[in-house]
Formats: C-alpha cells, structure tokens, sequence
C-alpha cells in the first residue's frame, strides 16, 4: 500500500472511466436521505419510519442485533431488494435526486453508483481479472489497455494489487477469504461508484484480513461515501464517522461515532454498545 | 468425544439410552456409543458399497463382452460403408449411420436451446404475480410427468404433429407435400437403344436417360414429341439434347446416333425428383426432422429438469453478485448463471443426448422399416437409425444377420460413446475454465 507508486494509475484513470470521482467537492448535502422510510417483507414490517442522511465522503456504520433492519436498508440503497419479490417499501428514498424508490428507476444506473460487497466474498468462478473488469465490462465499452489499466487501477485501490499482480490470470476463488473480499471491493469500485455499500464485510474472514480491509475503508473513505453494516462494535467504532444503531426495525440513535458509543441519548443503545444484550 | 454425540444417541450394543437430559457423569459414559462397533459397521458399509458397486459392472461388462464377442468377427469396413444388401455377406449400415448422426444432431441443436430456454424462464424469471405462479408450477409438474411417458406415445404423438401436421394442410395423399420448396421434378425417359430388342445387332448403341422437366410432382405425365428439347445428365451438369419419337407403327432408326436419341412415343415416364440441400416441405413427412423433433419430445423433459437442477446449484450470491454491479438479468444469466451451471447441464444433455441415439420405438413410427440405401440429404430425407436396422437384422431368419446385428451394436456402442466422450471433454474444459 505504498501510496507513491499509484498515484499516476489513479489519476490518469479519473479522467477517462471514473469522472464522479474527480469533481466531488465537499460539500454538506446529504449522499442519500432517507424520510419515513417503511419497509415490508410480505406481511412483516422490517423498517418502521427510517429517517436519516447519510453523509458523504464518510463511513457510516449501521450496528444492532440481528434482525434489526440494517442489512434491509442497505439493500434498499441500491434496491438489491427488487429480487425479493414480498419485498415492498414506502416512503421516500433518494440518491442525490434520484428517487430509489421508484419503479421507473433505472436500476442498472443505480447499481453502477452505488456498489455493493456482501458479508461472503463472492467472486464468479472467473479469473482474477475477469472479476474486476465484469462490472467495467457491463457500462462501458474500453480498449483492452484501458481496461487493463482500470483493473490494476481498482486491484491497487482494493489493497490488493500485490499479492495477485503476477497471477491475473489464475482463478479468483484460488485466492484466500480475506483476498476474495477485497477482490470483490476491487470489483465493486471498478465501476466508479459514488457509495460503496458493504453488508458485514469482515464477518467470515480472520482477524487479519478484518484489519487489512479496516485499513483500505480507511483509505477509500475521501473518495467514497461507505456504508457499513456491522456485528462488530470495535470495528463500527474503530472505522466510522456516523453511526446509526437499529433495533426492532427503528433508528434509536444515529450520532457521530463517537458521541454514540460514549454518551448515547438512549438506554437501549447504551446497553447494546455496551454488550449487554445482542 | 464431545456432548453433542448424545443428540442422536440410538440404544444398542448393551448402551442403555438415557432419555433424561439431566444425568450424572456416569449415565453419559453409558449412554455413548462404543466406538469400536460403530467402526465395524463403518468397514461394513464400506463394503457392501463396494460390492453394489462391482455387482453393476460386472454385469456390464459381461453384457459387453458378449456383444463384442459376437459382434467382433462381422465387424468389418463393409459393415461401416455398405447399404443394407440382403444378402449377409455385404450387408452395411452406412445409412443407419449417417441417419442417427443426422437426427441425433438436428435434434440436439434444437432441443438444447429450448430446453435450456425454459429451465433458464422457470429458474431465474420467477413470475411474481400469484396466477403466473399457478401457471409455472403447473408446467413444472406436467414436465415432471411427461419424463416418465413411454417413447412410443411420443412417437404417435409425432406422427401426428410432425409427420401429417393435424391434417392442417389436407389430408396426406400419401405423404404428398402440400407445400414444398427446393424440389424439382422431371419424367425420365430412356432411349429406343436401352432396348434390347431394338438396340440388338447396332453397336456403339448407348442407354441414355432423358429427362423433361413438369413443374409440380402432381402434373401428368410429359407426352414426348419429335423436336422435344429434354435434359440429359453429362456427369454432374444437365445438358440440353433434342429428341426424336418413334411412334409404334414406325420402325427404328437404323443409324446408332439416332437411335440412341430416339425415345418411344408410347412409353410411360418415371417421375423422379431432384432436392436440394435445403429441400422444405408442409406437412413435414416422414423425414429426418420429423424424427428429430420427436425425438425431442422424448428428451426434452429430461434437459429441462437437469438444467433446473445445475442453474438451482448455482449459489444466489453469485447472481447478487452481478445484480449488485448493475448487470441486468440477461448479463446475469449470460456471464454468470449460465457458466457456472454448465457442467451440470451439459451432464444432463449427454444422458438424455444418449437416451436419444439409442430410442427405437418412436422412430419405429415415424420412419417406419424403410429400406434405405442413402444418407439423408436434406431434412426432409428418409431415413432409418441404427437401433432400427439392428431389430431389422435381429428379426431376419438367418443366422448370419444375428452376428451382423451383433456388430450393429458395437458401432451403435462406438458412437454412442464417442458423442459422451466428446461431451465430457467440454464439460471438463468448462469446469477447468470457472475453477
């Protein structure tokens, strides 16, 4: 992760395949809001009136027990919730302006801006390479030196460039658990998304290769908005900016990191930040 | 050994079972297994595993080893290039062959799309609304049912559907086309020389074949005239020829050219046909498509559900995967469902790709025992497969044709094999492609 050597790969890779990234200025509008969100599987309610903004350029985490709805609102974030067909949602949702909630929403876009990694690495049974330029590959057509050069462009941004650089061509599921994940944020950024959503990323990886991935939320956070779903409070409290704590399909607290896991407002989030149920 | 042994404690070997949860430290040791009897039915079960198994090859090879032995001393290159002669000695299944070569390949190149096809709606397109659920389980189950149908119903189904198309295009005047293209037609007359009466005694007097086009098959028959241009073959072209007609009360030309082009006024064409390669006709008659596609009658259920089975095995998180990189479900399917299920598809097509070489009963109706000295040309050739030509020699009274039959089989072996290792070469380089 020797940030000197990809600097001329990154730049250059700005310009031509990945402009959102380049004119992003700092400003305070919200990368997504949410108001009086109200989620459905079938006759179960799993989102009770969610209102939040969820900022940009900034990790937030979701925490809470099992069940609580985190993982629903993330995967209404870039409707991966369409292929659950009891899957229904009221409210209002907005990227940008773009309406999420819409049936007319171009999905195929949304997903392109809004990546997703889940809790298991899940990289198609391809080459290493063939993994990362999959989401390229779909919304743009390049020259294949292009298309190499945005490969190892997002393999060195996903921090893990060195280890599968002399194997490009061998099969990702070769790799170890902790390299596939990091593979799939390789895949997820390729497509130049501005939100990278990620769905307890480090659940089912080593205390290793949680802190790799640790370090590359930290590196990716000034040019991403990340949302991070987690079990783990050391990790919500270590990597994020905001966290929202969820329980019983509500958001009882959504604060800044720190205030949250210090001095929660609430009994309930006190007790959970502090191990005592969940 | 760990307490979670106890979940599924079964009383034996003088083990008290122990019902009560709540039991002193002492009661557990009893109530565990020894270890040395569950070893023993282990081994045992290892063995009988092993015997099952030998059992089935061992009656496989003897069944092969008979057929090869008795097929083996007929097996010769007259038998792989011949035409089915009546007579033992030179009889040959090349057109039983190329026939099964031809409609078990029309039939997989139509039936894999579709088969595919429709494992791919119900799989990965699951209709959301309640009445398009209804409507699919109801097609699962009549796919379900109609792979355990017996081939022969198939088979009166095809000839039904394919062979006379429902009477759709009136009813079959022995098997006449009521549609076609890629035919022509032509009387064919032969020459005052080729008869041997005329011709005796004039030497360099050659047979020769003419030919007079009629534009359809239904037309009566041409009435040749003196001054008549017809066609005659010089090796692959036709060539033009002006003829003369002797009527019955005239006598033959005396001068061989002459004779040889003069043609009796009197005689009776043979009508005969010309199809090309891409020779169609309505209904489809009793030709190789016609046996292809109910041939894929036969297998299509099978496709269908092993191809259900290998995209069902494909994990969600794949399909997510791609969905979550904005892939729509075309891209899904094409670059990540389809792939990763298709070792597990194309093992499903190689059984039924199988079952379909060696189907006779339904071929028996569509083709019926047809005495076939070509290999189809086009789709709509008669034809007859090998399993067909082997119950044709099996039935024959003589000795001989048994051990020709016998060797029929051996092919028919060959070729089934031959398409399997071909399919299991693709699906091992498929397979060595997504691992």
């Amino acid at each position: 992760m020797t940030t000197n050597t990809l600097e001329p790969i990154e730049k250059r890779n700005m310009n031509t395949v990945t402009p959102e990234l380049a004119n992003q200025s700092e400003d305070s509008t919200p990368a997504i809001q949410a108001d009086n969100l109200n989620a459905w599987y079938g006759d179960f309610q799993a989102l009770h009136s969610i209102s939040l903004s969820i900022p940009k350029k900034q990790v937030t985490a979701f925490i809470g027990p099992s069940g609580c709805g985190k993982s629903t609102l993330l995967r209404w974030f870039n409707r991966m919730n369409d292929t659950i067909h009891t899957a229904r949602a009221t409210g209002n949702l907005s990227l940008g302006d773009m309406d999420l909630l819409d049936s007319s929403t171009d999905v195929v876009d949304l997903r392109r801006r809004v990546g997703i990694v889940f809790q298991k690495a899940n990289p198609f049974p391809k080459s290493i390479f063939e993994n990362v330029a999959f989401g390229p590959r779909l919304h743009m057509r390049l020259e294949k030196s292009e298309l190499s050069d945005l490969v190892e462009w997002a393999l060195r941004k996903a921090a893990v460039w060195n280890e599968v650089k002399d194997r490009l061509n061998a099969p990702a599921l070769g790799l170890s658990g902790g390299q596939q994940q990091r593979l799939c944020i390789a895949r997820a950024i390729a497509t130049g998304p501005e939100v990278l959503l990620m769905d307890e990323p480090c659940s089912a990886l080593d205390p290793a290769s949680t802190l790799a991935i640790e370090d590359l939320i930290d590196e990716l956070r000034d040019q991403y908005t990340i949302v991070i779903v987690t079990h783990n409070m050391q990790q919500a409290s270590r990597c994020s900016d905001k966290t929202a704590f969820f329980f019983e399909g509500r958001v009882i607290e959504f604060d800044t990191t720190e205030k949250l896991f210090t001095q929660p407002d609430s009994q309930t989030t006190d007790d959970y930040v502090r191990g005592r149920f969940g | 050994m760990s307490s979670e042994n106890r979940k599924d404690e079964i009383p034996s070997d003088g083990a008290t079972a122990n019902a009560g949860a709540s039991g002193s430290r002492a009661d557990k040791e009893k109530t565990l297994r020894g270890s040395d009897s569950r070893m023993a039915t282990d081994r045992a079960f290892r063995r009988a595993c092993v015997i099952i198994a030998g059992i089935s090859v061992v009656i496989l090879t003897f069944l092969l080893g008979s057929i090869v032995l008795q097929g083996l001393p007929s097996l010769s290159i007259t038998l792989l290039t011949g035409t089915p002669e009546p007579e033992p000695s030179q009889a040959g299944a090349w057109p039983a062959i190329a026939g099964t070569v031809w409609v078990c390949t029309i039939c997989a190149l139509i039936t894999l799309p579709i088969g595919i096809g429709t494992a791919v709606l119900i799989e990965e397109f699951r209709p959301k609304s309640r009445l398009g659920r209804r409507l699919l389980s109801l097609i699962q189950l009549n796919i379900s049912n109609l792979a355990g149908v017996p081939s022969v119903v198939y088979g009166i189904l095809g000839l039904t559907a394919f062979v006379s198309m429902f009477g759709l295009f009136g009813a079959a005047k022995n098997g006449e086309p009521a549609f076609e293209i890629g035919a022509t037609y032509y009387d064919q007359f032969t020459n005052l020389a080729s008869d041997p009466f005329l011709s005796m005694g004039i030497e360099d007097a050659e047979e020769r074949y003419f030919l007079a086009p009629v534009a359809a098959s239904s037309d009566p028959p041409t009435v040749p005239k003196s001054g008549m241009t017809m066609f005659e073959y010089i090796g692959e072209t036709l060539e033009p020829v002006t003829i003369n007609v002797v009527g019955a009360e005239d006598f033959p030309p005396t001068d061989p050219k002459e004779l040889s082009l003069s043609v009796d006024g009197n005689s009776i064409p043979g009508r005969i046909s010309e199809k090309a390669w891409y020779y169609f006709r309505l209904p489809f008659g009793r030709g190789v498509l016609a046996g292809a596609l109910t041939l894929m009658l036969v297998i299509l259920p099978v496709i269908i559900i092993s191809s259900q089975e290998a995209l069902r095995a494909v994990p969600s998180s794949l399909r997510d995967g791609a969905r979550g990189l904005g892939a729509t479900s075309w891209q899904v399917i094409w670059n990540i469902t389809l792939p990763a299920a298709s070792p597990g598809i194309l093992t499903g097509s190689i059984l039924a790709m199988s079952r379909a070489i060696g189907e006779t009963a339904p071929i028996l109706i569509i083709a019926g025992i047809v005495y076939i000295r070509n290999a189809p040309h086009h789709l709509m050739d008669s034809y007859t497969v090998l399993p067909l030509q082997i119950y044709n020699w099996t039935s024959r009274p003589q000795e001989e044709f048994h051990a020709i039959a016998a060797a029929g089989i051996v092919v028919l072996l060959v070729i089934l094999l031959s398409f399997n290792a071909i399919a299991v070469i693709l699906r091992q380089r498929m397979q060595n492609k997504v691992r």
